[in-house]
């Protein structure tokens, strides 16, 4: 793989950039891999960089039904957080968070992660005691986060309308080293350091069987034929119930849509991300600009990626109280993902009923942050069979009645 | 240069000047101009700036696909960036500054980008600034956001001047577009008697036949939509909307419609964008085509406009682009451009057509009769100039670029054929199908967006569905209204399409680069995005590095992902990709399309509903009496509740210490009315409770009250409250403030889902009656003193109620306590509340009487031990954690939540247990406080053994009292666990019974 | 933005007006079920990418909860029926067959 580097890119302009190869190999399937990960999105391709670059497996195949990245990796709004209440959500979320600080230089490409500071603000009483139970949580937990007032909120984001009619900001959790990154540049970055390990990445191929001998995965059968692994990791977010049908089992997950939409792009207004669970929008400013805006979910079973349009106008209406200046901008685009949601809305990174077929889902509304600790923690799991990151996640948790439920600090946990 | 025409102007009223500014510099336009057209006739053609490389832009069109004339506009609570110059109507005083650049539009440092341009192919960010790593937050980042973004963001200290509303409307056929194709379309569908909306973006009905010619049933096109519009407007079931976009369909026929009302008259009174909801059965849209640019090098320079556009502000406004203008294309329908700017007395030195020599069509014809130099098999090898085009270079189609000849010009009309309007078909899941003959996308009427039953709900009309001639458009308009109509219900009425002439047409020839085979140099300069800078070498860029996917290429170059959404871009960008790639284009494939059309205002996103009517506020009957006397407000849902009442001189934290204190020695009132208060009635009510509660309801007797328990079926502790047996068939049951609707929905829910055959009734009553708490030691004699029942101890027992009259009010008096206090909860209808609350603070005052707050509320419960759900639980609680065994029935068989407390993890002893907490030195824990056991687990996490639930200062006992959950705690009573601070302090704390008032129980029991 | 009959009012009205409330024909497990039992009805769902048999309660209407037969990858609705029932009622079910033909839902097809 050749470096990425300035100093490339100025030898490249001197030949009209005719120089620079492909960021990943588009190879045919191999009949065998040691590990086969179905879903190129970031937690698969992560699953799978991890696997090479912690465990020295690199006898792996990719395989995506549609493009790598072209699922919830490059359609939600890119907040990278970790200051979750619970244990377990703490451990994975600081895990990824500390991953993401050094991911452009372990990928030689630039996900442009900017540590910018996340607040969540809290606008009820009963959120600044939910919020403050966080704080204190956190620091046991050693992930830096903050209780501020509502002065230094104004501070830091200086369009906030702190005196708002209904809500008025009481303060909030701030986490100064959360941001934001590049979505589509982590599935493609770590999409390029795979395939520089001799992974495949595999596109355009749909898994239409998983085989199975007495009871241990044995292989997959594609549109692009049969292939044999000794391991299997299905990380397919919305699609997992399909999967999870062809290996036999089931899963408490349900499929609704998530919708985001962003802004004309303005010059720079904003230098935090700031999230609003009681009035329930977030906000952030892009690298180009663009205001980027989220909301709740969608409450039916959908898979159309398109919601509807009144959770788009609540959201707005929302942000445009605590945000005024929001009201005199235009929506440019909006869109909507398709997000599985598990019964305690945390995620599943577990062994399954099948030998040797590993399940990451659930994410919600949560993954994208989670990319490179999930991806870490999978790998794992995949490789030794369990691991300290994963061992809550385990779906047997719902039938223990072992829930890890983030809502009871935040009412919402994004 | 570019100037007013002496003659034409058809959308002019030249008889009203008007006076504007840009850049500060006033200049004058004519009611009816748009700001483009007006800027264009005062040779302002440089615009604005490019995102990437700052590179001079101009007006590229004539409407909304525009992605060059970007300014910003307004003051103040009116600023507002990124408004486009072509769909802004000129209004008197209208002040307009370019955008994107600094210090000036002229001379802008940004423009160093452009130099820089071959450092800065396709994706170079994510080649480089990834060393050293803080310089991407510290140094990169903010450089690159500034460079970045368009207009200046609005100031956060103005609010928005502007108000906004929403409409409803509904209709049979909504026809989106009032082009001939769209009037037509209405016309047929509105003779079947359906109600049909039209809706038309622009401020003018007729769309391009007005401005392309041709005749309708004999007359001008002009003539022809003056008619029809006039026939459409006498029907009583159309209506017609103007300056109304459709800005998105989404599922099951419902379409955003946006409507500028005063846009272009920001004087006017009344909202300024109206947001309509429209439900339709069927949609048309007729929204008609664009024309897309050619790709050579140099197109991006300003004076090179759509052939179309350049027509457009001809007729329309009488502006010419340009003294002499260069026509280039690679179809037939640019030679009305040129012969357009012929009869308009203005030059145009040859027109360069790519498509080889071959029989001359009609326009061809014309135009050489005009005296019109035709090249055909030419293309431009590229454009000179820089802020203004001063000519072209014409080489071969089919070569290299090899210059042929210099041609001066200062206008360049370009035409690369038109790509039918398909966004509004595609928004919620119409596909596409590629035609060969336009070299476009063009609807797949076999597949059209699905509606609520399966049927499709839009159909396409006109050059929106791929027609090109006037002929061909107005049958298939005709067609598509008579369909929409049928489809929606009605008889549809012969109506016939109108006879219309127009040009026989040369076949196009697609042209995806000119020349040909342009070498590397020429490509780096052929513009396809020209908002985000993306050109013909970077689309290449990306295939070569394997983006190969048409949303990766798009990504990884942002092509398309400017404020025009790709308008002018898309069929280009992914032309040159699938030429890259060698596949066929339908192969390709087209990205998404979302909403919006064009980019719509959050304020008309939002509506009505901001400020104080931002959400409903529920007040209870005595919450003016509440504002009056100093209440600071806690907001608990949609309710207001009062925090605390401030007396002059107090913190609100005085406010709480002082009511804290005089409710256990006096006497306290509380606004208890947003108590959810359900009634649940029918021979089965009681079994149904027993269901409901972990407690048993059934026995509970007529005339008694007994505290609950309620859990949801996955066995957490969702809300609590005191149930009241009102009679043998009628329960009444309290609820948390919080819990009213929710609980109520949760009754309902079970009692039709799951027990239906079970006879009982709910009803929530929370908001018919007003809740007043009397508490403290001299309660009984409040209330004595307004008289009218027997409140001794023998006569109304703690845990009772009884229906009587107290000081003339009818009221239903419960004898219990939150507060472990003497205390009665009196209900009385809500219209008497405040007379009510008057009446006993008029008693009261001789007793000491003074209304409390919800955090006064807090802390007697707290002194007492009692929990608060959403504080000692919180979706994660069982009863069983809080100690409240004793609640939870062992005789029942069945309730809810019982079969989920049987799991392994619920009857675990490791899970923690309310205990009281007592720091040592009198001082308060820090509320959430987590308490540390030893070392760490495998996360590397502290081992945590317990938490604070509730803290507060005892002003009656004088010191810190906090209720927690800890580990094994009622077992390790006395013992003294630590828990750390955020402020880097430990706090200690010794575990102790959580009952820290009164643990007898002896105050309420006189 | 879906629309909805609620077959209890009768009323035909936007998705704001109704609740969606998840899988419909969930037998329910008490204290003597099975813990696979018990986590099945709690938690397991079907979450198909076709027939979705739902519950929805018109909470801004009339209040009732009814059930749906929708298609999670068109939207389409097939069909609204009472949520005292058991399966759905025939006439839903063959109108789904002729529509997606094959389909099957538990033991209904």
């Amino acid at each position: 793989m050749k470096r990425y580097s300035a100093f490339a890119i100025a030898r490249e302009a001197t030949r009209y950039h005719s120089g620079w190869e492909r960021a990943w190999r588009a190879p045919e399937p191999k009949t065998k891999y040691d590990a086969i990960i179905i879903g190129a999105g970031g937690h698969g391709l992560a699953t799978a960089y991890y696997l090479g670059k912690n465990f020295g497996i690199t006898n792996v195949a990719i395989i995506e039904k549609g493009w790598l990245g072209g699922g919830n990796t490059g359609r939600n709004t890119t907040i990278i957080r970790s200051n979750y209440l619970q244990d377990p959500s703490a451990a994975i979320y600081e895990k990824s968070r500390f991953l993401y600080e050094t991911m452009s230089q372990d990928l030689n490409y630039n996900v442009m992660f900017s540590p910018r500071g996340v607040i969540m603000l809290a606008q009820t009483h009963h959120e600044v005691r939910g919020y403050q139970r966080t704080a204190h949580a956190n620091a046991l937990q050693g992930v830096p986060t903050e209780w501020i007032n509502p002065q230094r909120v104004k501070e830091l984001c200086p369009i906030i309308n702190l005196e708002g009619p209904r809500y008025p900001v009481l303060g909030g959790l701030w986490q100064a080293r959360g941001g934001t990154a590049r979505h589509d540049a982590v599935a493609w970055g770590y999409a390029r350091a795979c395939s520089d390990m001799g992974m495949d990445v595999i596109q355009q191929c749909e898994v239409t069987n998983i085989r199975r001998e007495g009871g241990k995965v044995v292989g997959v059968d594609t549109t692009k034929g049969a292939i044999d692994c000794d391991k299997l990791g299905i990380v397919v977010a919305g699609h997992s119930g399909d999967l999870a049908n062809m290996a036999g089992f089931r899963l408490p997950l349900e499929s609704v849509a998530l919708q985001a939409l962003v802004s004309e792009p303005i010059k720079p207004a904003m230098d935090v991300v700031i999230m609003a669970n009681t009035v329930h929008g977030y906000l952030s400013q892009s690298d180009k600009g663009e205001m980027v805006i989220g909301g709740g979910t969608d409450g039916y079973n959908n898979y159309t990626q398109r919601g509807s349009f009144h959770h788009v106008e609540e959201t707005v209406r929302a942000l445009n109280e605590t945000f005024p200046m929001l009201s005199r901008l235009k929506m440019l685009r909006q869109w909507g993902g398709i997000v599985d949601v598990t019964g305690d809305r945390s995620p599943i990174l577990s062994k399954t009923p099948v030998d040797g077929v590993f399940i990451n889902c659930g994410w919600g509304t949560g993954g994208f942050k989670a990319i490179p600790g999930s991806g870490w923690a999978m790998a794992e799991l995949m490789a030794k069979g369990h691991s300290p990151l994963t061992d809550e996640f385990g779906m047997e948790r719902f039938i223990e009645g072992r829930f890890i439920d983030e809502s009871v600090a935040a009412g919402v946990a994004h | 240069m570019s100037t007013r025409l002496a003659t034409g102007g058809r959308l002019l009223n030249k008889s009203k000047a008007l006076s504007f500014s840009f850049n500060g510099t006033t200049l004058k336009g004519f009611e009816g101009d748009t700001l483009a057209s007006a800027l264009l006739a005062n040779d302002r053609v440089l615009m604005g700036r490019s995102f990437k490389y700052h590179r001079p832009r101009g007006v590229v069109a004539s409407g909304s696909e525009e992605p060059n004339g970007l300014v910003q506009m307004g003051e103040g609570g009116k600023f507002e960036p990124n408004q486009r110059v072509t769909t802004t109507e000129l209004f008197e005083g209208l002040k307009a500054k370019s955008q994107n650049h600094w210090p000036s539009l002229e001379y802008d440092v940004g423009a160093l980008n452009a130099k820089l341009s071959r450092f800065m192919p396709a994706g170079f960010y994510y080649k480089m600034f990834i060393h050293p790593r803080s310089f991407w937050k510290h140094v990169y980042e903010p450089i690159i956001r500034h460079a970045a973004g368009l207009g200046a963001a609005p100031k956060a200290t103005d609010r928005d001047a502007d108000t906004y509303e929403h409409f409803y409307a509904f209709c049979d056929v909504l026809v989106i577009g009032g082009g001939v194709a769209g009037l037509q379309a209405a016309k047929a569908a509105a003779a079947s008697g359906a109600k049909v909306i039209v809706a038309e973006q622009t401020a003018h009905l007729g769309g391009r036949a007005v401005v392309d010619g041709g005749t309708i049933d004999g007359q001008t096109a002009e003539d022809f939509v003056t008619a029809i519009t006039a026939e459409l407007e006498a029907m009583d079931n159309v209506t017609i909307r103007t300056r109304m976009m459709g800005a998105g369909v989404y599922d099951h026929g419902y379409v955003l419609g946006y409507e500028r009302l005063k846009d272009h008259a920001p004087e006017m009174a009344g909202p300024r964008h109206r947001l309509w909801r429209i439900r339709a059965a069927q949609t048309i849209t007729a929204t008609g085509a664009i024309e897309r640019p050619l790709s050579f090098a140099g197109n991006d320079i300003p004076g090179v406009m759509l052939a179309s556009a350049i027509r457009d502000y001809v007729v329309n406004y009488g502006v010419s682009s340009g003294d002499r203008t260069v026509v280039v294309t690679n179809n037939d329908d640019a030679y009305r451009t040129a012969i357009a700017l012929k009869h308009a007395g203005l030059d145009v030195p040859a027109i360069i057509d790519a498509r080889p020599a071959g029989d001359d069509s009609d326009l061809i014809a014309r135009a050489k009769a005009l005296g019109i130099r035709v090249m055909m098999g030419h293309g431009i090898a590229t454009v000179q100039g820089g802020k203004r085009v001063t000519g072209v270079e014409i080489c071969a189609q089919a070569g290299e670029g090899a210059v042929l000849e210099e041609i001066a010009c200062d206008a360049v009309a370009m035409s690369g054929g038109w790509s039918p309007v398909v966004h509004l078909w595609s928004h919620c899941g119409g596909k596409l199908t590629w035609d060969e003959s336009q070299a476009s996308f063009r609807p797949d009427p076999n597949r059209p967006p699905l509606g609520d039953k399966g049927q499709g709900f839009v159909s396409v009309a006109g050059a929106a569905n791929g027609e090109t001639t006037l002929a061909a458009i107005l049958a298939d308009a005709t067609d598509c209204g008579k369909e929409a109509a049928k489809a929606a219900g009605f008889k549809a009425k012969a109506t016939k399409a109108p006879v219309a002439e127009d040009a026989v047409e040369r076949a196009l020839l697609p042209v995806w680069l000119m020349p040909q085979g342009a070498g590397y140099k020429l490509r780096s300069k052929a513009w396809l995005d020209y908002q985000n800078d993306v050109k013909v070498s970077d689309v290449q860029l990306a295939a070569q590095e394997g983006f190969t996917s048409v949303e990766h290429a798009k990504r990884y170059t942002t092509l398309g992902m400017a404020t025009d959404q790709g308008k002018l871009s898309n069929i280009n960008g992914l032309a040159i990709l699938s030429d890259s790639l060698n596949q066929p284009i339908p192969q390709t494939g087209t990205t998404t399309f979302r909403p919006p059309y064009t980019p719509i205002s959050m304020g008309s996103i939002g509506g009505e509903a901001r400020g104080d009517v931002f959400q409903p506020i529920r007040r209870t009957p005595m919450y003016d009496w509440h504002e009056a006397n100093g209440a600071d407000w806690e907001p608990v849902g949609q309710w207001r509740r009062p925090y605390a009442y401030v007396q002059s001189g107090e913190t609100v934290h005085d406010a709480v210490m002082r009511e804290t204190k005089n409710t256990r020695e006096n006497l306290g009132l509380l606004d208890a009315s947003t108590l959810g208060k359900i009634i649940v009635k029918g021979p089965d009510a009681g079994k149904f409770l027993d269901m409901l509660y972990t407690n048993m309801m059934s026995t509970l007797k007529v005339g008694k009250c007994r505290y609950g328990l309620m859990c949801s079926e996955n066995g957490f502790l969702i809300d609590d409250g005191v149930v009241a047996r009102i009679d043998d068939e009628t329960f009444l049951c309290h609820t948390t403030t919080g819990g009213a609707e929710t609980i109520h929905g949760h009754m309902e829910e079970w009692l039709q889902t799951e027990w239906w055959d079970w006879n009982v009734y709910v009803a929530n009553v929370t908001e018919q009656y007003a809740q007043v708490a009397v508490v403290g030691p001299k309660a009984r004699k409040a209330l004595e003193a307004l008289g009218g029942m027997d409140l001794s101890a023998d006569a109304f027992g703690f845990m009772e109620w009884q229906d009587g009259s107290l000081g003339g009010f009818d009221v239903r008096a419960y004898r219990i306590s939150f507060s472990g206090e003497l205390s009665y909860e009196i209900a009385v209808p809500a219209s008497q509340g405040q007379a009510f609350w008057d009446a006993l603070m008029a008693v009261g005052a001789d007793l000491g009487v003074m209304p409390y707050g919800t955090e006064c509320l807090h802390i007697l419960r707290a002194e007492k031990g009692f929990i608060m759900i959403g504080d000692e639980t919180d979706g994660t609680v069982i009863p069983q954690d809080l100690g409240l065994n004793w609640a939870i029935s062992k005789k029942k068989t069945d309730f809810l939540g019982k079969r989920a407390q049987q799991r392994e993890h619920m009857v675990s002893d490791q899970r923690w247990k309310l205990v009281g907490l007592e720091t040592i030195d009198k001082s308060t824990l820090p509320d959430g406080a987590y308490a540390v056991g030893e070392g760490t687990n495998a996360n590397g996490q502290r081992v945590m053994i317990g938490r604070v639930t509730s803290s507060y200062h005892s002003p009656n006992l004088e010191r810190g009292i906090a209720m927690g959950l800890v580990l094994h705690g009622p077992d390790r009573m006395g013992e003294v666990i630590t828990f750390p601070g955020t402020d880097g302090k430990d706090y200690e704390a010794k575990i102790v019974s959580p009952v820290f008032y009164d643990p007898e129980g002896e105050k309420p029991n006189v | 933005m879906l629309i909805l009959n609620c077959p209890c009012c009768g009323v035909t009205a936007e998705e704001t007006e109704f609740h969606a409330g998840g899988e419909a024909h969930l037998k329910r497990f008490g204290p003597d079920s099975s813990n696979e039992d018990f986590e099945n009805y709690m938690f397991m769902r079907q979450n198909p990418k076709g027939v979705h048999l739902e519950r929805w309660r018109h909470n801004n209407g009339c209040g009732k909860w009814f059930h749906a037969a929708r298609c999670t990858m068109t939207l389409e609705v097939f069909g609204t029926y009472s949520a005292q029932t058991y399966e759905p009622p025939k006439e839903i079910c063959d109108l789904i067959s002729a529509k997606r033909p094959g389909w099957s839902w538990g033991a209904f097809s």
